[in-house]
């Protein structure tokens, strides 16, 4: 009796020295500074998802759902017209978006990058300034440039440029691309910042010695040399956009409908959670595949450049 | 020879702060020239101004008979190997050296031949398909070499382009620099803080200090008959000797110099009497008069220190008379490694060792 409590001391004395030893481990301690968010993200991220892919599966039976497995929803999903066009829009607004936003943060990355010169921070700082006013408010913001008694018709009658009020600026697609480029411009210029400020510019000047003049500097150059930038700049763009359905409600009219409005109607209004899901899983994985054809077709790009 | 380099008046200013000039100068055709200088001295300044990627606030660069003025980097028949070698990172060994060529529209066959030919110049052949983040440091000189070589330069500039090898790979590169410059005959301009570099590799020198140009000349005569006490220097050792009644006449100077005695030597090169002027004498010049040996002149003195270098052993002697202890550079072949500190040892010396020195 006394020997087994002993011997169950002595094991337990043995395990406590090895976790104790094992916490003040290099990789003990690595795992102890990443637990919480580690748990946090687990709990928030990856469960939520989880529930989603379960629920992509399950059937909505009017109040309940029917937990049997079934591809249905996926079938309806990728099947139904109406959802199909959605999604197309979705990943063609999310492109053109993103390409309009790179196209657009690139030159002012480029300017803050070679010619900020001690204003560099302030620059920074100035183009992050749009973003202490609310998500909303700049999208309703532009709704007062864009609309049919807007800033920007006002101001192209007042110059004689037209004479009637363009309808074709509010409620559409372009609508929704112009706000969301404008939205996303600080979150494209900031990594193309980053990547312009780690070209050598001795780069520039050695190929400016071998005969490049200013135009193919940049081409040969800077542009592939950037291309981690450009590449991060219009993943961190394009992926949130395709979820998007705030600023295609506000703007966007009938003709800007997005495949999360779609998704959202399912969650709310619909309410088949198990068809929603299916349709944001769906999104989900063309996304991603999109974003991984854009990578290489980008990375093939630079290997042109040459 | 026509000068291929003429550097007229040139002056370059920032803000109120002349960093170089007024520096005139002609590098000749063919010929390996210095910048040599302290850091700071504006050696690098004046061969970017060279090169085309800053302007001169003043004056004018020709290159080849024609004027340099506005003209940027990118026209200009002059190729740099930069110091940092500047290889781009993204492209391998052969598109590095091929990039120049690549707009000037060979055809694939003959830019080929074009890179093979400038990588066997510089010994890299086979390496073509290395990335340029992968290759040593000496390697990167080299490609760095092939790439401006492939242009077919009139002038070739090089900024301090050994100084970030090992002290064995630079003097083997110092030794190839100068074989292949002799071999394809075009201009190098190199620009060097590094005095042996300079005298191993030049055909010219010009010793660069606060912006200016002290002296222009060969490495032998730069060494033997510096223009001043800075540039003497800089350029190896020098005893600057205490000396009383310096007089010069009809190209000839004598000097009486405390503890030594009277002497006397030629003026090296025309018009550099000075009005302050100091006599030296290289460490080198001055020899230990063993005992049983017999020499004339003799000097007397007391080994006040000594420090072992291996092959030489230099020796600080005390010499009555004389503000410093005289600098001696003595072979160990005698036992000069040997002899204790605080021992008196006598000196002796030729009589043309003595450098005048203007300024």
């Amino acid at each position: 009796m006394s020997g087994e409590v002993s011997r169950r001391l002595s094991a337990g004395a043995v395990m406590e020295r090895t976790t104790g030893k094992w916490l003040r481990s290099d990789a003990g301690q690595g795992w102890l500074t990443i637990s919480p968010p580690f748990v946090y993200a687990l709990l928030l991220l990856a469960g939520p998802i989880l529930v989603i892919i379960a629920n992509s599966f399950w059937t909505q039976d009017y109040l309940t759902i029917d937990r049997t497995f079934t591809l249905k929803n996926y079938r309806e999903a990728l099947t139904e017209p109406i959802y199909r066009d959605l999604l197309f829009r979705s990943l063609f607004v999310s492109v053109a978006v993103s390409i309009v936003t790179v196209v657009l943060a690139y030159p002012v990355a480029w300017f803050v990058s070679f010619h900020g010169g001690k204003y560099k921070g302030i620059w920074l700082f100035i183009i992050t300034v749009p973003f202490w006013s609310g998500y909303l408010l700049r999208i309703l913001s532009w709704k007062v440039i864009l609309g049919f008694n807007g800033v920007l018709n006002t101001g192209l009658q007042y110059l004689h440029i037209i004479s009637e009020p363009l309808s074709s600026l509010l409620y559409n697609v372009n609508a929704v691309i112009i706000t969301l480029a404008h939205s996303w411009a600080a979150f494209a210029i900031l990594p193309l910042f980053v990547s312009l400020e780690k070209v050598d510019r001795t780069l520039l000047e050695a190929a400016a010695d071998l005969g490049d003049g200013p135009v193919r500097r940049f081409m040969r150059i800077t542009l592939p040399l950037t291309m981690p930038g450009i590449i991060a700049a219009l993943m961190i763009v394009m992926i949130p956009t395709v979820g998007d359905y705030v600023t295609p409600k506000l703007v966007g009219g009938k003709d800007g409908v997005m495949i999360a409005n779609a998704i959202q109607a399912q969650f709310g209004k619909a309410a088949n959670w198990p068809l929603g899901a299916a349709l944001a899983v769906s999104t989900m994985i063309i996304v991603g595949m999109l974003s991984g054809a854009m990578v290489l077709l980008l990375l093939g790009l630079k290997r042109l450049l040459r | 020879m026509a000068n291929m380099i003429e550097i007229n008046g040139v002056e370059k200013h920032y803000g109120s702060f002349r960093a170089l000039g007024p520096v005139s100068t002609g590098i000749a055709e063919g010929e390996f020239f210095s910048l040599l200088g302290p850091s700071g001295c504006g050696k690098t300044t004046l061969l970017r101004l060279i090169g085309g990627f800053d302007e001169p606030t003043l004056g004018s660069i020709s290159i080849g008979g024609a004027d340099m003025s506005g003209m940027p980097a990118n026209l200009r028949p002059t190729n740099m190997v930069f110091q940092s070698y500047a290889i781009f990172p993204h492209l391998n060994v052969s598109e590095n050296v091929a990039y120049g060529l690549k707009r000037q529209r060979l055809g694939r066959e003959e830019e080929r031949r074009r890179v093979d030919e400038a990588l066997a110049q510089v010994e890299l052949t086979g390496l073509g398909p290395r990335m340029g983040n992968q290759l040593s440091g000496g390697q990167r000189q080299r490609v760095a070499l092939a790439r401006a070589l492939v242009m077919r330069p009139k002038v070739l500039l090089l900024d301090e382009p050994l100084s970030a090898l090992d002290k064995k790979l630079r003097e083997q590169m110092q030794v190839e620099l100068r074989h292949l410059q002799r071999q394809i005959g075009i201009t190098f301009v190199l620009v060097t803080h590094d005095q042996y570099e300079a005298l191993a590799m030049s055909d010219r020198i010009a010793v660069m200090f606060g912006g200016e140009i002290s002296q222009t000349a060969t490495p032998k005569d730069i060494y033997q008959s510096p223009s001043s006490r800075q540039v003497a220097d800089f350029l190896g050792g020098m005893n600057f000797l205490t000396a009383q009644e310096v007089r010069t006449a009809g190209g000839q100077f004598s000097a009486d110099l405390p503890g030594i005695g009277k002497v006397a030597g030629k003026l090296t090169s025309a018009g550099t009497t000075g009005a302050s002027p100091v006599i030296g004498i290289r460490p080198e010049r001055l020899r230990i008069v063993w005992e049983g040996e017999s020499a004339d002149p003799v000097i007397n003195g007391k080994v006040a220190d000594r420090h072992y270098f291996g092959e030489v052993t230099n020796l600080a002697v005390e010499i009555e008379g004389q503000e410093k202890a005289l600098s001696v550079v003595e072979t160990n072949d005698f036992g000069a490694d040997d002899i204790p500190i605080g021992s008196p040892v006598r000196l002796t010396y030729d009589r043309d060792a003595f450098v005048y020195m203007p300024s």
